[in-house]
């Protein structure tokens, strides 16, 4: 079979975009699962009002894409641990089943608002004009846009992976996943810190709702689509690991891309049928420990 | 049990404490769940004492320092150290009091490296023994820091349990059972260890089962059983106590 290098790579390209959503997603969702063991139902919704916030700051606040890109993920994390702080902190030492239906019932009814208000069209959000255009790389044409999404998550999921396995911060992160009681007997405030983690995870997400909304236009059910996928990349890769869950999101981007070109009527199911197969083998996830 | 009335602390004439008290604990109950496991603890510890809490497995030595921590189901009763009533207040709060908490399990974290173990509690008050130091009293964590905190041995893991908490500058420290499974020289180095810091002032609230190994340190005892303490005495009166203490432990 001959290859056509220009239809290979932009489904790459395509494959890696996609793989960057999933990294900064499943690494937000191992993030919380370590510290709250909630498995978060809530991400996709979290990670479509990061696209809406973008939105709005733009066309009611008249804030443009960068600061937007500091701004959606804070104001959204705020978000976040204002429902850890309310609710979700309630559930601590409960099954998982319990965090689980909550989170799954907030993402109802935030995704429930949005369509209430903007229905289910997508809402058209501009390239910021520093990244408009292409390059052409000779084998393939790169639009500057997305070569920026991929850098720019591959970044922050390296930070995030650092701060966690690298500082005294992450240490305590760490620690107080394995053992909250002692870490909280040393005199560390692990409420807190829990609080804290929320909104990181919850930040994260709402980065890649950023990152998308050029690409994906931004609507309501944005999340609900994509954080399917998403789940099915954390079975894969188990929530026991923070490089894992990287590796696992963009690696799965590829698998998919790639699926696209030699086998497109698979490329919708390849990552579920990959998750069947590593249940089958390795219930906990390539990496991971039991959920 | 003599008779199942609690002893208040300092019954036993000589078990009252020499100096200022720095933790009095009176009718402590608590709970895990359900399940009533303290029925009225009783005694204090002074500032400068090491002080001892024997008695057989189930007892409630563990519960009783988890108590004093803030970190078991439910407490009542009255707990005071340093002037401040902590028997209502959050563990982290009891920690930047000054107490510092050494479990019986000894807690060192799989995910953590050694130095990082070494490193997570906070300082809580100036004047925590510096890393320096803490290599003097035990050599071995020097050469261990980049491993994964739970591959040293178990008394190396005893020590960096020991280790982490001096470095917090807190004064009064709760080891519970640092003797327990481990080779008799390491049990000597602890021993040493634990002479040093009384030496230097600190407070100490030891849980042993191995009471030859407390006789030579403590300055008071306490027995606790079924929830309460039964009697008490001062390290003096230990050769006085020895028939009545091989009773209580079963020994
Ligand atoms: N987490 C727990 N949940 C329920 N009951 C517990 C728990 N931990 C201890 N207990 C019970 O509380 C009682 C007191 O236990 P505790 O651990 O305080 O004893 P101990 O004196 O420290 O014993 P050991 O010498 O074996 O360490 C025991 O009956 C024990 O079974
Ligand atoms: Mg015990």
């Amino acid at each position: 079979m001959s290859i056509n290098l220009q239809a290979l790579s932009a489904q790459l390209l395509v494959g890696l975009i996609n793989g960057s959503f999933y990294a900064l997603l499943s690494l937000g969702l191992a993030v919380i699962f370590g510290m709250l063991n909630i498995i978060n139902f809530a991400h996709g919704a979290v990670y479509m009002m990061g696209a809406f916030c973008a939105y709005f700051l733009l066309n009611v606040f008249g804030i443009g894409y960068w600061p937007a890109l500091i701004l959606a993920p804070v104001l959204v994390g705020i978000f976040g641990m204002l429902t850890e702080r309310t609710m979700l902190k309630w559930l601590a030492g409960l099954d998982h089943l319990y965090g689980l239906l909550l989170t799954f019932g907030l993402a109802l009814i935030i995704q429930g608002v949005f369509q209430n208000y903007f229905g289910s069209s997508g809402l058209p959000y501009a390239i910021p004009s520093e990244l408009q255009g292409g390059i052409n790389l000779g084998f393939m044409f790169l639009p500057i846009y997305r070569g920026w999404v991929i850098v720019c998550s591959l970044v922050v999921c390296i930070a995030t992976w650092y701060l966690i396995e690298r500082t005294r911060l992450g240490a305590y992160l760490r620690a107080a996943t394995e053992n909250p009681t002692l870490v909280r007997a040393f005199g560390i405030n692990v409420p807190r810190m829990i609080t804290l983690t929320y909104g990181l995870g919850v930040g994260l997400a709402a980065l890649a709702g950023v990152l998308s909304a050029p690409i994906n236009q931004v609507r309501p059910l944005m999340g609900a689509d994509l954080i399917i996928v998403v789940f099915a990349v954390v079975v894969i890769g188990g929530m026991g690991s923070i490089m894992g869950s990287i590796i696992t999101g963009f690696a799965l981007g590829i698998i998919e891309g790639l699926t696209k070109y030699f086998y497109p009527e698979a490329s919708n199911t390849v990552v579920f049928v990959l998750m069947v197969l590593v249940l089958l083998v390795k219930p906990t996830g390539l990496t991971g420990r039991a959920v | 049990m003599a008779d199942g009335t609690t002893i208040a602390p300092g019954v036993a004439g000589s078990a009252r404490p020499a100096g200022d008290v720095m933790l009095a604990v009176e009718n402590l109950q608590a709970w895990y769940g359900e399940s009533h496991v303290l029925h009225g603890i009783s005694f204090n510890v002074a500032a400068g004492e090491v002080v001892t809490l024997l008695g057989r497995n189930g007892a409630g030595k563990t519960s009783t320092l988890k108590s004093i921590m803030g970190i078991i189901g439910k407490r009542t009763g009255s707990i005071r150290f340093d002037g401040h009533d902590i028997s209502r207040a959050s563990s982290d709060k009891i920690a930047r009091l000054g107490i510092a908490f050494c479990p019986e399990e000894r807690g060192i974290f799989a995910s953590l490296d050694v130095r990082e173990n070494l490193m997570l509690p906070p300082e809580v008050r100036s004047g925590g023994l510096s890393l320096d130091q803490i290599f003097t009293l035990f050599p071995n964590l020097k050469e261990r820091l980049r491993s994964q905190g739970t591959k040293l041995s178990g008394g190396e893991q005893q020590m960096l349990a020991i280790a982490r908490i001096l470095r917090t500058g807190a004064r009064f420290l709760m080891l519970d059972e640092p003797t327990e499974g481990l080779a008799p020289v390491i049990i000597q180095q602890i021993g040493h260890t634990i002479a040093r810091l009384k030496s230097e002032g600190f407070t100490i609230l030891l849980v042993e089962q191995n009471f030859r190994f407390a006789a030579t340190l403590a300055d008071r005892f306490y027995v606790v059983e079924h929830g309460k303490i039964i009697d008490g005495f001062a390290s003096s009166e230990l050769q006085a106590n020895m028939d009545k203490l091989h009773t209580y432990l079963g020994v």
